[in-house]
């Protein structure tokens, strides 16, 4: 039970169930669609940019609790940074989520540390950037990604 | 709920003895007992296919039907004897209607590809069900698409049964093909075939039956069914993986074109034209998968020996009580309730994703599917992105379903 607590953190579980910034975001002018094909986890990302910096993100889907968790702290986190930022975190999130952080990435990853967990579990690495990798295409200005 | 019910069931079939049978079943996983219930995506391997597997290799490798020397001779013997036994195994009436395939979905494909071309024009029909895999659905767009041809559906009901009336009402003249699954890979629901078969030969249309999920639970009885072709694979009923057998009508098979060109398939060849070998070897290009006819073998051999109509009684009791244990956990939603099943419990619990069940389960020993199953219109059908599946096979007992039962519970403690 306590290793299944190292991946399934009160802070995760408490998002999965009221996830933040979980809405369409109509002012929106970036938007992608995020798929995993091996478990049919679903999300949307709505990103408003002003210039550089990224101004409000919001996500709508469906997906598990690893997913949906990473979606809500993945918004609060990047809102007001730039998108190069947001690019850095998601390499850092990458990293730490695969069992290759480093002690910087890691300290400015914040409340996303508890992601930790994830990297002995790699089946699941997939559903914890499927957020992340669709911010990617939005910012990128692609329609959809998939985790493949 | 009977706690520690006793492993020799109420069958007399003897769960344990059989288990010994499969090595990989005696480890641990994550410190607890590995309690594999992943059967519907592959079963286990009993020693006597494993070590049918590297005798071949060890003492008779050789390439099949073109040496004269002793070791060819041999091979070929064997893996002819094996056709032999598929025929015995599914009742055909004679082993040229069993082509050697790679799976389930290489001989649909077949089907689609060759008897499909051959037959099915612009404006035509293929009929199929909502509880198909996507292997039963995907080859029939590519043809329906290629010939301009439309395929329909016929609905099931919310217990995952198929609606017979409508299924009789979308067919008619242009309806070249139905192809249909015996045993549903998602919900367990096993389809009245010979009823089916019934209904759409009188309509005119071949029948085409994926047994893939059936194979390892039902006696298949081709000719008892009536259907025109019949799709296993060999990983499902304890055999390597990477082979399968296609069973169709000598009559339909001798009209059919050749799927692929190559060796073996050929009688004799010049630039200016080619005769294609007699049934079965017209189906089978190339160098065939020996060893994993030789390991397909032994495995029709362990389930005849073990007896398929002993294995099946054994799990409909593990499966029933693995559908009251199931069912009595707050918040479990069973998906697929239909009165004749086979193999498969396929639920839901509460707002929990399938794939967080999986983990957790996994971190007890307990091995299951989560996600969509290949059929992803069944489960749009239940308006849900994914379920966890159990799905048992011969060596599972009833002190599993209670350890997969508390692994169930410890989900619900995480999300309480």
């Amino acid at each position: 039970m306590s290793e299944l607590r190292d991946l399934y953190q009160d802070v995760i579980l408490e998002h999965s169930k009221a996830p933040r910034n979980y809405r369409v975001l109509p002012a929106a002018n970036h938007k992608a669609e995020g798929f995993n094909p091996l478990c049919g986890d679903r999300f949307t990302v709505y990103v408003t940019t002003d210039g550089d910096a990224i101004k409000d993100i919001s996500f709508q889907g469906s997906g598990c609790a690893i997913s949906k968790a990473s979606a809500s702290m993945m918004t609060q986190i990047v809102k007001g940074k730039s998108t190069a930022e947001a690019e850095k975190l998601f390499d850092s999130f990458h990293k730490l989520v695969t069992g290759h952080a480093s002690a910087n990435g890691e300290a400015e990853l914040g409340k996303l540390a508890v992601f930790s967990g994830v990297s002995e579990y790699p089946a699941r690495v997939k559903c914890a950037t499927l957020a992340w990798h669709t911010l990617h295409a939005a910012l990128e200005g692609k329609q959809e990604t998939t985790t493949e | 709920m009977s706690i520690g019910a006793k492993s020799v069931s109420g069958t007399g079939f003897d769960v344990e003895r059989a288990r010994a049978d499969f090595p990989i079943l005696q480890q641990k996983v994550h410190g607890k007992p590995l309690v594999y219930l992943d059967n519907a995506a592959t079963t286990q391997k009993p020693r006597a296919v494993i070590d049918a597997i590297s005798r071949y290799y060890e003492g008779t490798n050789s390439n099949v039907h073109r040496g004269v020397h002793y070791l060819s001779e041999l091979a070929t013997a064997e893996y002819e004897s094996v056709r032999e036994a598929a025929r015995r195994f599914v009742n055909a009436a004679d082993h040229k209607e069993i082509i050697f395939v790679r799976g389930t979905t290489e001989a649909i494909n077949l089907v689609a590809q060759s008897y499909g071309r051959a037959h099915v024009g612009a404006g035509d029909e293929i009929l199929i069900t909502e509880m198909e895999h996507h292997s039963n659905i995907v080859p029939w767009q590519i043809l329906c698409k290629e010939r301009g041809a439309t395929l329909r559906v016929a609905p099931i009901d919310d217990s995952g049964e198929l609606d017979l009336e409508k299924f009789s009402a979308l067919l008619g003249p242009k309806t070249k093909l139905v192809a249909v699954t015996h045993v549903s890979n998602a919900l367990g629901t096993i389809n009245p075939i010979r009823k089916i078969v019934e209904i759409a030969h009188s309509a005119g249309a071949p029948v085409l039956v994926d047994g893939a999920q059936a194979a390892p639970h039902l006696k298949v009885d081709v000719q008892g069914l009536g259907c025109d072709f019949y799709a296993l694979s060999g990983h499902k009923i304890y055999g390597p993986t990477g082979i399968g057998i296609l069973y169709g009508k000598t009559a339909l098979l001798e009209k059919m074109p050749p799927y692929q060109g190559g060796g073996d398939m050929i009688m004799s060849v010049t630039f200016e034209k080619t005769v294609y070998n007699r049934l079965p070897y017209k189906f089978e290009a190339g160098t065939p998968d020996i060893a994993g006819v030789i390991g397909l073998g032994a495995a029709l051999n362990y389930l005849t020996h073990l007896g398929i109509e002993q294995i099946g009684a054994h799990e409909h009791e593990v499966v029933r009580y693995a559908t009251d244990a199931v069912s009595a956990i707050p918040s479990v939603r069973v998906i697929g309730t239909a009165k004749e099943k086979a193999g498969v419990v396929s639920f839901t619990l509460g707002d929990v994703h399938p794939h967080d069940i999986g983990t957790i389960l996994d971190r007890e020993g307990v091995a299951i599917r989560t996600g969509h199953h290949c059929s992803q219109p069944v489960m749009q059908h239940f308006g849900i992105e994914a379920t966890a599946r159990a799905s048992f096979a011969l060596y599972n007992t009833k002190e599993e379903v209670d350890a997969l039962a508390r692994a169930i519970e410890k989900v619900r403690e995480v999300f309480a």
